[in-house]
């Protein structure tokens, strides 16, 4: 079965390390993720005027490209994506006036009423995979990782397009246990990241990783589970920072889910490119014996 | 604007004139003054028939240099369309403007100092993120291009591909006049091209290995006999050769490969 599916810019250059596992991953589990043909920026942050309608252009127009393709479901892998083409999508479905300014101004592409649904992958490995399935198809169970599962702000808030339960989310805590790990509850698992402040305030965005991070670390994980590349950069970032700056800071790798998970369905390392992540994530794959 | 109106030789208006032979004469409107001219002439000549004399605005002729781009309205539609003014016949009614320059930013850059990873256009053309996806500009684009389309493949870092889809522009700069996030669409492609032409697209090392082979000398004693035969044996020679049957393969050979 294929899917249709919006990669986002980010994931074809910094952030391959998040596409290209999720893509092997599925093809394991025989669903194939079938990129759109055609498909623009989703506007990289959804805008939260209530007049500038302009920028709802960008989002709509890729769900029309969905519609185009057939479907009436897309997936999507970056948490921001995800967030920016769903909170389009209400727009478009809920507000007439809203949906009939856009749909005239764009009056080269088909109306849209809001009918495709926006899905996250996590939600396609709960829904349509199941948690059963996927932990019955490890081939290298992630034994003894302690994995703290960092969701960022964009897959929970706001509620109507939350992926799961906004106060105590479940959906990357059951993703870690069918990899065969521990997760690792943390209060800070939703705070931000700092997000985009980090283009104007630099240095700022070490403070937020050092509350994240060490948060997780007295918890007692030993790694963080990302679903989002600007989460990914300012962690990484503001973890790099400090241990330039913080004798004590203790720092740990951080991956993206769908780097775990090519390697607990035993696929071939390469697949998930972590020369692309930050710091060192490999030694402690080394010492769980999960790479050689 | 370049072009210079020639009051002294504007035409007379075209009521009275005898029909005859002569096609029929129609109302444009030229920046907004009214002239006749004949039907069937492109937006340049019915210009030059009004008296408009082009010493910018206009090139090649044939529709390939992008010179002449040009934007009309016709009445009863509130769309703004767009044209080469060589290549466009006018028709009645037309509200037409040419848009022989367009001033916009291009980037400066010595090309081999540059990579050719996505970063490099990102770093010259930093406002190519401030595009929202309105595709104004692939309404704009005479040539067919899906420059949107185009800009979207640059923005996540596909040179190749914006290459690809920016294949047939030919640079008028009609795209430039209607984007509000001011982008220079055509520079980027320009760069894009160049940057898959240069780095990207695989050499045909075949052609490197042919080069080698003629510089060696392998074809100078055939083209010298060649060179000095009487031209009778040389058109027996060119009549008796064994020629591509036209329902030859892809692998078709002659039986002869001394000089393949």
């Amino acid at each position: 079965m294929s899917l249709a599916y919006y990669p986002g810019c980010t994931l074809k250059t910094k952030a391959r390390n998040l596409e290209e596992p999720a893509v092997a991953s599925l093809q394991a589990l025989g669903l194939e993720l079938e990129e759109m043909s055609r498909w623009n920026c989703c506007g990289a942050a959804y805008s939260l005027a209530d007049d500038d309608l302009i920028h709802q252009v960008a989002p709509v127009r890729n769900l029309v490209r969905v519609q185009e393709l057939g479907k009436n479901r897309l997936v999507t892998l970056c948490a921001v994506c995800l967030n920016t083409l769903k909170r389009a999508n209400l727009v478009m479905r809920d507000d007439g006036e809203k949906r009939n300014a856009v749909n005239s101004f764009m009056n080269e592409e088909p109306d849209y009423g809001g009918e495709v649904e926006v899905v996250h992958l996590l939600e396609v490995l709960r829904d349509d995979i199941g948690w059963q399935t996927l932990a019955e198809r490890i081939k290298r169970p992630l034994r003894d990782m302690r994995l703290a599962p960092y969701y960022g702000c964009t897959l929970l808030r706001p509620r109507d397009v939350a992926i799961d339960s906004e106060q105590s989310p479940t959906i990357l805590r059951k993703f870690i246990e069918a990899l065969g790990a521990i997760p690792v509850d943390f209060p800070e698992f939703a705070r931000c990241c700092g997000s985009y402040q980090v283009m104007s305030d630099p240095d700022g965005i070490s403070e937020y990783a050092r509350v994240i991070l060490s948060s997780a670390s007295s918890h007692g994980a030993e790694a963080l589970v990302l679903t989002c590349p600007l989460c990914d950069y300012d962690l990484g970032r503001g973890q790099s920072e400090l241990l330039k700056s913080d004798k004590d800071f203790r720092s740990m790798p951080l991956f993206y889910f769908t780097q775990l998970m090519a390697l607990a369905l035993g696929l071939g390392p390469e697949i998930c490119h972590f020369e692309l992540n930050h710091g060192d994530p490999e030694s402690l794959l080394r010492e769980k014996k999960l790479l050689s | 604007m370049s072009v210079k109106e020639e009051k002294q030789s504007q035409p007379q208006t075209g009521a009275e004139e005898p029909e005859g032979n002569s096609p029929g004469l129609i109302p444009v409107y030229v920046m907004g003054k009214r002239y006749e001219v004949p039907e069937g002439l492109t937006i340049m000549k019915a210009m030059e028939y009004a008296g408009y004399r082009f010493i910018r605005g206009c090139g090649c002729r044939g529709g390939t240099c992008g010179a002449c781009g040009t934007v009309y309205r016709k009445p009863g539609d509130y769309k703004i369309q767009v044209a080469l003014a060589c290549q466009k016949t006018v028709e009645p009614d037309m509200y037409i403007a040419q848009m022989p320059f367009f001033p916009v930013n291009r980037a400066a850059y010595e090309f081999n100092e540059l990579t050719s990873a996505p970063e490099d256009v990102f770093k010259l053309y930093p406002e190519l993120f401030r595009c929202v996806a309105c595709n104004a500009c692939s309404k704009a684009c005479p040539q067919g291009v899906e420059v949107m389309d185009a800009i979207a493949a640059l923005k996540r870092g596909d040179i190749s591909e914006a290459a690809r889809l920016s294949f047939e522009c030919i640079q008028c700069g009609l795209c430039t006049s209607r984007c509000f996030g001011e982008l220079a669409q055509y520079h980027m492609f320009q760069l894009a091209r160049r940057m898959y032409g240069a780095r990207i697209v695989p050499r045909a090392e075949h052609l490197t290995d042919m080069v080698k082979v003629v510089n060696e000398g392998k074809y100078e004693d055939i083209l010298e006999q060649l060179k000095g035969m009487k031209e009778e044996k040389l058109k027996k020679l060119y009549q008796e050769r064994e020629a591509e049957p036209v329902s030859a393969g892809e692998d078709w050979t002659p039986k002869d490969k001394t000089y393949l």
